[in-house]
């Protein structure tokens, strides 16, 4: 268990370079795949797949809808297509097309959502999406994956490909640490217990598994055996996993970069009170928009610090 | 038993297009009738579709009932998804469903949902509904022919109050964009929307210089007359370089005298009265079709 995580981490790598290399990869292996835009693929780093599968990429402009619409018409011919853009803006501008089509109509096509929580950090609240999770999350037939580390983009971005039906795939923009050992072997709709400990557990996801690592270790010090679960699918959620965290540890905190509201929390929330309601605590963004600024302060600032999570796990740990 | 298919490459006889006519008001009976029964469905949009429907089911498009999937079938958007009892008619009468299911539109646990959907009803394509996504669907399904090297061509069946939406203009930028001329576009122009004429809530004139204007190569016809309707579908064929848009000068409610034009007649169900009025001229105008 203990060797899916690095002893030592590896300096912080970029999330978005993580992402264009690994549809690069995805291009090889499966022909199937095509690649949409909507004109940021500079920014979202998916213009590495432009580059070396032209015929294979489309550029359709800054016009959302409509790459998620012809987005469903390349998936009617049998092809794979992932869309690209900023992440709000599938959870908000081409929403109407992501719910009819992709959702109520099945088809099988692939969301990558840039940028996503505060990463797009200096460009401010306008594109900073916080509440994708909850959107995404709340539509029939939808799978929402959210990758920790550039390993776990690699490594998840062709499960993702091979998933049958829609998936919104929530990428970070930035530098974070790499975290996972090569042994790191997610599958969809399964969790994956990080760090072992039954005095309370952590579940969490993205970039925040980081976080929450760090959080564990303080919480060691204290003499506090926190057990750390990443659930990279919120949906399906690993339901037999939550109740099992539930059952041993009796005191859970949830951690994702996103409004506490119908993300994560909401979806741990929803599991735990019909079957095994124990004392929990939800970190994320308090029901608020953010603002521009450095990412790591920004984080912060707005409830996501190692110590929210720390101080989080005591609250849980006090109520049982 | 399903009607007689003209196939695609039939030549555009006399008799043919007077076959082909007389079925689109038959078919335009079917759909009052369904809508009638359970008193819910659209019919303005309906009977306006009924010619551009019959023409491109019994002779313009390789499909295959039997094969609803075919992995080279034509493929036809049928974007004005309110209108949608017309298109499960031609469906049903082109062999991919029973035609007892007709009768079953909108009812609990029915294959015919009140706007299609793909899963329930063989020949459906995409859901529709939400207004607008017909073209930028199309596109994508024209890149993905042009991807496999396929012939197949598509089909988009709009109406006109839905080009109001915004996504049919990002459409049909892509669709110039990357000179998909196996993309054609319908244009079911009856002039009348939901609450009153194009002309009051939207007006698009004018409409031909505005697609032009985005690229697209542009024909006009009379909408109800299936001559037209096929060598337009004919001229289409052999266009290149550019997405085409055949713009259908139709009438809503066509074939029913008190319905045609009337914004009332997008969504509401007939009475006993009503129905027995519409049903007469519908059946005359059979039987003028048969003479």
């Amino acid at each position: 268990m203990a060797e899916l995580i690095r002893e030592t981490w590896g300096d912080p790598l970029s999330m978005r370079k993580a992402y264009g290399e690994a549809l690069v990869e995805l291009g090889k292996t499966h022909p199937q795949v095509v690649v949409l835009s909507a004109d940021v693929s500079n920014s979202d780093h998916s213009g590495m797949f432009e580059a070396v599968y032209p015929e294979r990429f489309f550029n359709v402009g800054i016009a959302e809808p409509a790459l998620v619409d012809v987005a469903v018409g390349l998936a009617n011919g049998g092809y794979i297509p992932i869309a690209n853009t900023f992440s709000f803006l599938f959870a908000t501008r081409a929403l109407e097309q992501v719910r009819t089509h992709l959702c109520y109509g099945q088809q099988n096509v692939k969301l990558a959502g840039a940028y996503s929580g505060l990463s797009d950090s200096f460009d401010g609240p306008t594109h900073q999406s916080i509440s994708d999770i909850a959107t995404m999350r709340a539509l029939p037939n939808m799978t929402v994956v959210v990758p920790a580390d550039p390993l776990a983009v690699k490594k998840l971005l062709s499960r993702v490909a091979d998933w049958q039906g829609p998936v919104f795939f929530r990428l970070c923009r930035n530098e974070v640490p790499q975290i996972f050992t090569d042994a790191y072997a997610p599958e969809i709709g399964k969790g994956v217990v990080l760090c072992d400990g039954a005095d309370m557990a952590i579940i969490c996801c993205g970039v925040m598994v980081a976080r929450s690592l760090l959080a564990a270790k303080q919480l060691a010090a204290q003499n506090i055996r926190a057990r750390v679960a990443e659930l990279h699918t919120l949906k399906p959620l690993d339901t037999e996993l939550v109740l099992r965290c539930a059952r041993e540890t009796r005191a859970i905190v949830t951690v994702e970069e996103h409004s506490i509201l119908g993300g994560l929390g909401g979806a741990i929330a929803e599991t735990l009170v019909t079957s095994d309601p124990v004392p929990m605590e939800r970190v994320g963004l308090a029901d608020t928009f953010a603002e521009s600024g450095p990412y790591a302060e920004l984080l912060d600032k707005y409830g996501l610090s190692v110590s929210d999570i720390v101080n989080a796990a005591k609250r849980a740990m006090a109520r049982k | 038993m399903a009607m007689r298919v003209y196939p695609y490459g039939t030549k555009h006889a006399p008799e043919m297009i007077a076959d082909l006519s007389r079925r689109a008001y038959e078919f335009r009976i079917q759909v009052l009738q369904m809508v009638y029964a359970h008193q819910t469905g659209h019919l303005g949009g309906a009977f306006s579709s009924a010619e551009i429907l019959t023409a491109l089911y019994f002779h313009h498009l390789r499909v295959n009932p039997a094969d609803p999937n075919w992995h080279d079938r034509d493929r036809l958007v049928f974007s004005k998804g309110h209108a949608c009892a017309m298109l499960y008619t031609c469906l049903a009468q082109r062999g991919f469903f029973p035609v007892e299911w007709l009768m079953t539109f909108r009812e609990l646990n029915s294959h015919l949902q009140g706007h299609p959907e793909r899963q329930k009803t063989p020949g459906i394509e995409v859901p529709a509904g939400p207004l607008g996504h017909g073209l930028a669907i199309g596109a994508g399904m024209a890149l993905a022919a042009r991807l496999a090297k396929s012939k197949r061509r598509v089909y988009a069946i709009l109406g006109d109050g839905e080009i109001n939406a915004g996504v049919i203009w990002e459409g049909a930028l892509v669709a110039a964009k990357f000179q998909l001329d196996n993309l054609k576009v319908i244009l079911d122009y009856n002039g009348v929307q939901q609450t009153g004429t194009t002309t009051k809530v939207m007006p698009t004139e004018p409409i031909a210089d505005k697609w032009r204007a985005f690229g697209w190569h542009v024909v006009e016809i009379h909408g109800h007359n299936v001559a037209e309707i096929l060598d337009a579908l004919d001229h289409a064929d052999e266009i290149h370089g550019k997405p085409v848009i055949i713009v259908a000068r139709t009438t809503k409610g066509k074939g029913v005298s008190f319905m045609e034009n009337d914004h009332y007649w997008h969504g509401s169900p007939p009475n006993e009265k009503q129905f027995q009025a519409a049903l007469g001229e519908l059946q005359e105008a059979v039987a003028r079709w048969q003479n």
